[in-house]
């Protein structure tokens, strides 16, 4: 008997231990982030280029890189990641051979290194269909699509996000009530009807959180970028989907790694990562916002 | 029986995989007349119920074969529309399941879908609707609440008036009650007796008593049969089957 109760204590005290690990861990990281980079957080900073071998100036160009490559990215990843978890929750037979085959290719996916896509990336956007544009539309021999651009990189980034957006979306999916599918067609509502008036305004939430939480994704990851279309410096900010762009994570990697004097721009790079987690903290907290209020709103 | 039949069932069988749930099924339901549809769980009622607007299309492996009729017209045909003929035959569920918007726009929402998009008209028949489903003094200065917020009572009622709106002429109950206060059911109850007037109602209940006071006739199931059927007074007072009898007197079920 005393021996059962100390073996519950003692799985209490560790399994608080471990939590607080894991929050002491985030909070130190934060904290050394923060206090390595605060000099360096002020409006010029946010607002400003790079300076002086990165040494000075700000960090603009590569928020605009990084705002644009999640956006464009939305926009591919979004609707087909939605398309596809409508599709399997809602159409698919689950034991068809091939529902089976679409849940393991997006949980293979899912489970892809990331360097990977952007290898993939180069050879299937960059040297397959960039070039294949290139020599039916263009015939001065130049490169247009064919080179590493904003698209691209937006797209192969799509690719890496989509399982989360599928994942997302099919959950809240699943937390539609039969009943009001049902109520929808004995209505007299087609299935197609029934899914867009009744499911998927039910499943904004999912939707949405999906959306932010692929963006956060997308925001922080660099490997499927490094080949597609990230630069080290741009003197100009992308104008068109052609243009290469540059980003917060790749941002902080050059200064780290390729700046002639690394030391001179720690606090910079610091004050980089502060931003970049900042980002994606912030996408990752309105999706729990948006997922606390909707469930209410379902309660109601 | 002299009187106009609405629904003409024959040999219907329906099968949830190799599981019978329905064995030879053949009634005449009349028309603007409360039907009852009584037995012991599993006995097939409400199975039955949701062969009439095709409702088990919808389960995985249920195969049917028989007829039924619906104004002479066989709802199993290839050539009938799924969705014009459950616009035709209205569903009350057992739990009430009204869609997370306003009330308006659950009795709306029929209409909506069969393209009606005149604010009047529309107007016009959530008006007539909640009236019909006995709601609208309860709910005529917060129609733009959201459904949910309603008591349970009167969300069956909203639910009632959601299936009224698309102008149906069969309703299908499945336990509208079930889940009801006392007050509530009777109010649900008084409503099937107005509602009877203008629809052919046929509705499932596990309540004896309910059965015996809003029903014209009477449906005894039993294992998938149907053992019984007959004017709901001869039904309670001098059903011609014993197995009839032992149910309706409390023996089994």
């Amino acid at each position: 008997m005393m021996n059962n109760k100390f073996l519950g204590r003692s799985i209490v005290i560790m399994s608080a231990l471990s939590t607080l690990l894991i929050i002491a861990a985030l909070v130190y990281i934060i904290l050394d982030i923060y206090s390595g980079g605060r000099n360096y957080l002020t409006w010029e900073f946010l607002t400003g280029n790079p300076k002086e071998g990165m040494t000075a100036g700000g960090i603009f160009p590569a928020i605009v890189g990084t705002v644009l490559l999640v956006l464009i990215m939305s926009v591919a990843c979004v609707p087909i990641g939605t398309i596809t978890a409508i599709y399997l929750n809602e159409y698919a037979s689950k034991t068809s051979v091939f529902t089976k085959m679409i849940r393991f290719a997006v949980n293979t996916l899912s489970g892809v290194p990331a360097i990977v896509f952007g290898l993939f990336g180069l050879g299937f956007f960059i040297q397959f269909v960039g070039a294949g544009i290139d020599k039916s539309i263009y015939s001065d021999g130049q490169l247009h699509w064919g080179q590493p651009n904003l698209l691209w990189a937006s797209l192969t980034m799509a690719f890496l996000t989509v399982p989360v957006v599928i994942v997302s979306v099919e959950e809240s999916l699943k937390t539609v009530p039969n009943d009001l599918r049902a109520a929808g067609l004995a209505l007299g509502a087609t299935k197609w009807q029934t899914i867009r008036k009744i499911v998927v305004p039910n499943s904004l939430s999912g939707i949405m959180t999906g959306a932010i939480l692929a963006i956060g994704r997308g925001a922080g990851e660099v490997a499927p970028i490094l080949f597609t279309g990230v630069a080290y410096f741009l003197p100009h900010l992308p104008q068109k989907l052609t243009d290469q762009f540059m980003n917060l994570g790749y941002h902080i990697y050059v200064m780290a790694t390729q700046s002639t004097d690394v030391e001179a721009t720690k606090g910079i790079q610091y004050a980089t990562a502060f931003i970049l987690l900042m980002l994606t903290f912030s996408l990752s907290f309105v999706a729990m916002i948006i997922r606390y209020r909707f469930r209410k709103k379902l309660k109601a | 029986m002299i009187e106009n039949h609405k629904i003409v069932v024959e040999n219907l069988n329906l099968y949830y995989g190799k599981k019978k749930a329905l064995n030879n099924v053949s009634i005449e339901i009349p028309s603007n007349k409360v039907t009852a549809l009584i037995g012991p769980s599993g006995c097939g009622k409400s199975t039955f119920l949701r062969a009439l607007n095709r409702m088990n299309d919808l389960i995985d492996g249920v195969k049917i074969e028989g007829k039924v009729l619906l104004d002479e017209l066989d709802i199993y045909n290839k050539n009938i529309d799924v969705v014009e003929l459950r616009k035709k035959v209205g569903m009350i569920f057992q739990k009430s399941n009204p869609f997370p918007k306003s009330i308006y726009e659950n009795v709306a929402f029929g209409p909506k879908i069969n393209g009606i998009t005149d604010k009047k008209k529309l107007d016009e028949i959530v008006e007539t609707s909640l009236l019909r489903s006995a709601l609208w003094d309860e709910v005529k200065d917060d129609l733009n609440k959201n459904g949910l917020s309603l008591s349970g009572g009167q969300q069956q009622r909203l639910c009632i008036a959601r299936a009224l709106a698309v102008d149906p002429e069969i309703l299908l109950m499945d336990e509208p009650a079930s889940a009801l206060d006392p007050i509530s059911t009777t109010k649900v109850e008084d409503l099937i007796f107005e509602l009877k007037k203008n629809y052919t109602i046929i509705i499932v209940t596990h309540n004896m008593q309910q059965a015996a006071r809003v029903s014209d006739y009477t449906a005894f199931f039993y294992m998938g049969k149907l053992i019984e059927f007959g004017e709901t007074n001869k039904i309670f007072t001098s059903p011609s089957n014993k197995q009839t009898e032992d149910y309706i007197r409390g023996r089994f079920g």
